[in-house]
């Protein structure tokens, strides 16, 4: 017989006892240190840092580990954890220009200022499980050689010094900040970008593709991609001019898309940016393949209702710590609702059979 | 025992005085969704983040919190958020409703009638009561500006036609102050007379879609409905099997394989306190102390 249910204190404290249990798995096995984690899964703690919006691979680290390597369970501790934080401000721009790059290819030009740099990238490797990795063994050191220190220029810089390329004007001193200010539409590029920045790399990689199937072609070329370390610097009033203080690893993919022209504009490259922390390749070019789309009303090209032209549609549903939150919560109980429709649909139905018997 | 590493309340006052004044302005324009910087906090999108965002900018160290999920204190998420507030704000917890001088409920307004001086907070997982008729912000943001409100009586008016009555039975369109059309969350219908006229501060937090709305004590909500199909409160046509009262909100409990089933208030405090005033329905327990 049912009494008012009691005991979900309980309940909860032994789900979260067994849940500590289940992450450590079995105690035979050495237990995983945050450096291991911060180390050897570095692009994991890449993407949680990405997509949680802060940059401390230590605490990334820990996160996956207390996540049991959902990640993006641990973007949410990572996010939750942020909010807690204070603002001091705001860095002054980071010079991408200057970036100490460990990775650089251009689609675009076969030879170019600075070189093409492959760095430590998967491209082409064959996907052939290594069995070797299974035991364990010291990796033979990479070969090395000194860094060229020569400048390593953007190629849409000089993309820009013959007048092919769209021009750029300045943007605001201050960027919107969404997490500081409610997402409000029509969203300027800037809000954009730092949405996309943070958004989910499964759904930004997702809407990109479907720029490239058709649904709001941009006709793409990787112009530049690049990864390395950039200093940051800060104003500080005080001292009246900005001083570094530090240094953070950054992804920047700049494309160059075709553009034959619109009512208001010359043919001319257009351009598609994105710039995500940390090495996270395959975000930052979906970045800008859907960055691009989203420009499609600036340039005054058609909405051909494709999703990824769609900036309500892609901010809105590209924040997975919400996407997954109000996806979950739907197996919290429900079940006043659900009385609700039960009596709806019994007296629907009933009335429905009364009218039917009546015909009859 | 509170949690000396975080603020009162776990956001900081700059945080909390944004939300105050949202609130403020919700409360100064009754039912108008007014944005604001929603954080992310320790519980996901979807279990209250609205709700506990709102009532941390309210709380204060003298107050009596009551957490509700489904109208039961003792609902998985109910304890946690309740739990939550004690160990970031220190505040005392209670189960009464009478005794608390501020309820966050998730799909429930309690069955006793609120007094003045109470803060009933509500948790809202979609605040746009035109979002399912047009998907797009921009275009609801101008409906409401434009108190263009056809589409819902077209809505309700193709639910009469194919039918016969409103098939809305949560989370039922309100008029406010003969101005905003609002959404009251997804209670049942049942609850929505008592959106009218009451005495507390109510107040609704959507988290992830960044809004505050509020109605102010003896504010006018009207259900929509038409002349000759006039709204109708509807709940289960039993009595509670536990307290026998036959004018609250019922849970059904299944209780065994072969079609048995129980109805028993949703509101557990209201049903215990019958319980305890002597009150017996059909099935109740012959034993003392079975709530």
């Amino acid at each position: 017989m049912y009494v008012a249910v009691k005991g979900g204190e309980r309940a909860i404290g032994n789900a979260h006892a067994f849940l500590a249990e289940e992450r450590r798995g079995d105690p035979g096995v050495a237990e995983l240190s945050v450096a291991q984690i911060r180390e050897q899964l570095r692009l994991a703690v890449n993407r949680v840092m990405a997509e949680g919006s802060l940059y401390d691979p230590d605490l990334a680290a820990l996160a996956i580990k207390q996540a049991r390597g959902d990640l993006i369970e641990a973007v949410f501790l990572i996010r939750a954890y942020r909010t807690t934080l204070p603002r001091f401000g705001g860095s002054v721009p980071v010079e991408t220009g200057q970036m100490a790059v460990v990775r650089r290819v251009s689609a675009t030009f076969k030879d170019l200022p600075g070189g093409q740099v492959l760095g430590p990238t998967f491209d082409y490797t064959h996907r052939l499980l290594d069995f070797k990795l299974a035991a364990e063994g010291e990796v033979p050191v990479a070969p090395m050689a000194l860094a060229s220190g020569g400048p390593v220029p953007h190629v849409m810089a000089m993309l820009d010094r013959d007048g092919l390329i769209e021009q750029e004007p300045q943007g605001a001193a201050v960027p919107p900040d969404l997490t500081r200010e409610p997402l409000e539409m029509p969203a300027g590029r800037p809000l954009r970008l730092q949405a996309l920045a943070r958004g989910d790399e499964g759904f930004v990689l997702s809407m990109a593709y479907s720029t490239q199937r058709g649904y709001g072609r941009t006709h793409a070329f990787v112009g530049e991609l690049r990864i390395g370390a950039v200093a940051v610097e800060m104003e500080i009033p005080e001292l009246g001019f900005a001083v570094e203080i530090g240094e953070i690893e950054l992804t920047e993919c700049e494309t160059v898309n075709q553009f034959k022209g619109s009512k208001t504009e010359p043919a001319q490259f257009t351009r598609g940016y994105g710039l995500v922390l940390g090495q996270s390749e395959r975000k930052a070019i979906a970045m800008s393949l859907v960055d691009r789309a989203l420009r499609w009303e600036e340039l005054g090209e058609d909405f051909t209702g494709a999703p990824a032209q769609d900036a309500e549609f892609v901010l809105y549903h590209c924040d997975n710590i919400q996407a997954t939150g109000f996806l979950e919560h739907i197996k919290l109980p429900h079940y006043v609702d659900f009385q609700a429709e039960l009596e709806l649909v019994r007296r629907l139905r009933a009335e429905a059979l009364g009218q039917a018997e009546a015909a009859e | 025992m509170s949690d000396q590493a975080y603020n009162f309340a776990y956001l900081d006052e700059q945080t909390k005085r944004m939300i105050r004044r949202a609130i403020l302005k919700g409360i100064a324009v009754p039912g108008y969704q007014v944005p604001f910087a929603s954080r992310e906090m320790p519980m996901p999108y979807g279990w209250g983040t609205g709700g506990v965002q709102v009532t941390a900018a309210c709380l204060v160290p003298e107050d009596q919190l009551k957490v509700i999920d489904q109208g039961a204190d003792d609902t998985t998420n109910a304890v946690s958020i309740r739990a939550f507030f004690q160990r970031v704000a220190g505040v005392a917890v209670t189960g009464a409703t009478a005794e608390a001088t501020l309820i966050q409920t998730r799909h429930r307004i309690p069955e006793v009638p609120l007094r003045a001086g109470q803060i009933l907070v509500y948790q809202v997982p979609i605040p746009e009561p035109l979002r399912f008729l047009e998907p797009r912000e921009s275009e609801t943001r101008k409906m409401h500006e434009l108190e263009e409100y056809g589409l819902m009586h077209v809505k309700l008016y193709e639910d009469i036609a194919r039918h016969g009555a409103i098939a809305t039975s949560y989370a039922y369109p309100v008029k406010v102050e003969g101005r905003y059309v609002m959404d009251p969350s997804p209670i049942p219908k049942f609850d929505n007379p008592k959106l009218a006229g009451c005495a507390a501060i109510q107040l609704f937090g959507a988290g992830r879609e960044q809004r505050i709305y509020a109605l102010p004590p003896f504010c006018d909500v009207v259900s929509l409905d038409f002349e000759d199909h006039p709204f109708v409160a509807s709940k289960a046509d039993h009595d509670c099997d536990l307290c026998g009262a036959g004018d609250s909100y019922l849970d059904e409990v299944i209780v065994d394989d072969a079609g048995g089933r129980m109805f028993v208030c949703s509101d557990t405090d209201f049903c215990a306190s019958r319980h305890a005033a002597g009150q017996r329905g059909r099935l109740a327990p012959l034993t003392e102390g079975g709530l």
